[in-house]
């Protein structure tokens, strides 16, 4: 209780230099897990995907459709139970220059989507009104929270990959199985995208964009795709399976060296961190070596010195630590807000908080360690006659 | 006990500076009976404080024993050296030395966290060692906010509040005017008279040494 007593004092001593240090790393902190934050969204993809679903696409690109004949020979593939189809459909809703206008639309199977996507949860009612009505939406919670979307609203957009003016009623809005799930998208009936290209633009032909296989079991997933695949490969559409994870960590990939900059931009926060508090600590420790040297003289020996200074160390670390991660969850929040259509899952994983404290906790053991071990060095005599 | 108190025999002390080794104690033997109050006189340089430093278990000689009320100190290990001096030195600055951010009783409470004593029983010694001094209405001041001659004496309670075997003072009234330094002086004298205690202390002052009952000087490195 003592040790406590004496470290908040002498953590107090320079009020003003602990108060900066503390700000330099509650700065770091709420940088460095903004980072991991950042990162964890960027994969948020890739970490709900399921683990019994795969993707076949056109082995050269998505962009290039596949025919929606083949879901009939991909559906007789051993260990498929279950195949749904969906086209991006891309299109501009309201002022093209705000983020906020930008989200995933999907032209889905409206028969068959959801029974492969339980995680979109969606009110029986509501799913029954969509399937119903030729040219209903289905649209997210969050998404709809931002735009004020209610039921029975209209959605009007402009279609760029599919031109023309284009209407969808809200029908349903669904719920994400849980915080993982994206909830900024919108679905609509594919049939409804294949009417209105047909006609309104004649002689256009409509495919399916990509198709979603749902495998049981899955560790099937690498036969079925070596099926499916070979089962094209002579085709006009040759196809690439793969599970729904590889196909997001296709997307991921693409920015790999953003992402590798940004984890190793979140390392060297952390060297920071550790220089904003040796800096502080190794000041404070060589004023009071003859104060240690005093208290070595009494009977203190070098465990006690350690927990003095470390002590210190760890108390302006931890609260520094605190309140950087404190200010990680309205920042990250705020992000969020600003850019929906980027990160529509982020928040600050569990994971992102015991590594922020942990870099903290890190950088004050550090920190503390190298004067305590020059202070625990240096003689009683030495030490009485350094002036602090 | 039989014996003197302490015991040095043919105790040589140097220290380097870059490459040249100064000669600062030459085999001096002496020994320092119990109950004793010691003077150890001498110019700058002569090895005095040096000499206080190693009978306090603060330095190790180069060459020679120290043996103070039976150990041999000179042999101990850090740690046990360490736990040595808590249990049988209590050391008097030149400056006081106390923690700035402690009080008047934390500061000489330090010494007994290192003891197995109970709260209640710390706070008795305390209070016990404060009022020897005559600061028992200083408790809980810090030092900044007392006077010199009182922030010696609360350096001297911090000194025999765990009750050790020596009291080891170095220019005790160096850094005090005279009638504070009067004070310290009679309370040293004191704490050798009635409580026992074996004093010793090193000055150049001719004024403080009357106070002690044997004065040694020191010269270049050997005693006179």
């Amino acid at each position: 209780m003592r040790v406590l007593k004496i470290v908040l004092r002498n953590a107090l001593r320079h009020k003003l230099r602990t108060a900066l240090t503390i700000v330099g790393i509650a700065t770091a902190v709420m940088a460095f897990g903004m980072i991991r934050t950042v990162v964890t969204a960027w994969n948020a993809g890739v970490t709900a995907s399921a683990t019994n679903r795969m993707i076949t696409r056109h082995r050269v690109s998505i962009i290039f459709p596949v025919p929606l004949t083949d879901r009939m020979q991909i559906s007789r593939v051993p260990s498929v139970v279950g195949v749904s189809w969906a086209n991006w459909f891309g299109g501009v809703y309201g002022d093209p220059n705000d983020f906020k206008n930008f989200w995933p639309r999907f032209a889905v199977d409206a028969s068959t989507y959801f029974t492969l996507y339980p995680e979109f949860q969606v009110p029986p009612d509501q799913l029954q009104a969509f399937q119903k009505e030729r040219n209903a939406c289905i649209v997210g919670r969050k998404l709809a929270r931002e735009h004020g979307f209610k039921l029975g609203d209209v959605i009007s957009m402009e279609g760029d990959i599919y031109p023309g003016p284009w209407q969808f009623v809200v029908r349903g809005i669904y719920t994400g199985r849980d915080p993982s799930v994206d909830e900024t998208q919108m679905f609509f009936h594919w049939e409804y995208l294949y009417e209105q290209v047909k006609q309104r633009e004649p002689g256009r032909g409509v495919d399916a964009g990509f198709y979603i296989l749902k495998i049981d079991p899955p560790s099937a997933m690498a036969t079925v795709a070596a099926t499916v695949d070979s089962a094209f490969t002579n085709s006009s559409a040759p196809t690439k399976t793969e599970s729904e994870r590889e196909f997001q960590q296709g997307f991921v990939s693409m920015s790999s060296a953003i992402i590798t900059s940004l984890k190793v931009i979140s390392l060297v926060i952390v060297g920071i961190l550790l220089l904003v508090l040796a800096n502080t600590i190794v000041m404070a420790a060589r004023e009071r070596t003859r104060e240690y040297a005093v208290l070595k003289t009494l009977g203190f020996q070098g465990r006690h010195i350690a927990a003095f200074i470390i002590g210190e160390s760890l108390l302006i670390g931890l609260i520094g630590g605190l309140i950087g991660l404190a200010l990680t969850f309205p920042v990250v929040h705020g992000f969020g807000m600003a850019l929906p259509g980027f990160f529509p899952v982020i928040r600050v994983e569990p994971l992102t908080i015991v590594l922020a404290l942990g870099a903290a906790v890190f950088a004050a053991l550090v920190a503390g360690a190298l004067p305590t071990l020059r202070v625990v060095r240096t003689s009683i005599v030495n030490g009485l006659r350094m002036i602090g | 006990m039989t014996g003197p108190l302490i015991q040095i025999r043919n105790v040589s002390k140097s220290y380097r500076r870059d490459s040249m080794s100064i000669p600062v104690l030459q085999r001096i033997s002496l020994d320092v009976p119990e109950g004793e109050f010691i003077a150890l006189m001498g110019p700058s340089g002569s090895g005095k404080t040096t000499l206080l430093n190693l009978i306090a278990g603060i330095d190790r000689p180069n060459e020679g024993s120290i043996t103070v009320d039976g150990t041999e100190v000179t042999k101990l290990g850090e740690s046990e050296l360490a736990k040595w001096r808590a249990r049988h030195i209590g050391f008097v600055f030149q400056f006081y030395n106390l923690i700035p951010v402690l009080t008047a009783y934390e500061n000489v409470e330090l010494p007994l966290l290192l003891t197995p004593l109970s709260k209640a029983e710390r706070k008795q010694h305390v209070t016990t060692a404060l009022g020897l001094v005559g600061l028992a209405d200083r408790l809980h001041h810090y030092p900044r906010q007392l006077s010199g001659g009182q922030e010696q004496r609360v350096a001297i309670a911090r000194a025999i509040a765990p009750d050790p075997t020596i009291l080891v003072a170095d220019e005790p009234t160096g850094d005090l005017d005279r009638q504070s330094a009067e004070e310290v002086l009679t309370l040293l004298d004191r704490l050798n008279k009635e409580f026992k205690k074996t004093v010793v202390m090193v000055t150049h002052d001719p004024h403080a040494a009357q106070r002690a009952r044997t004065v040694r000087h020191l010269e270049k490195g050997e005693l006179q």
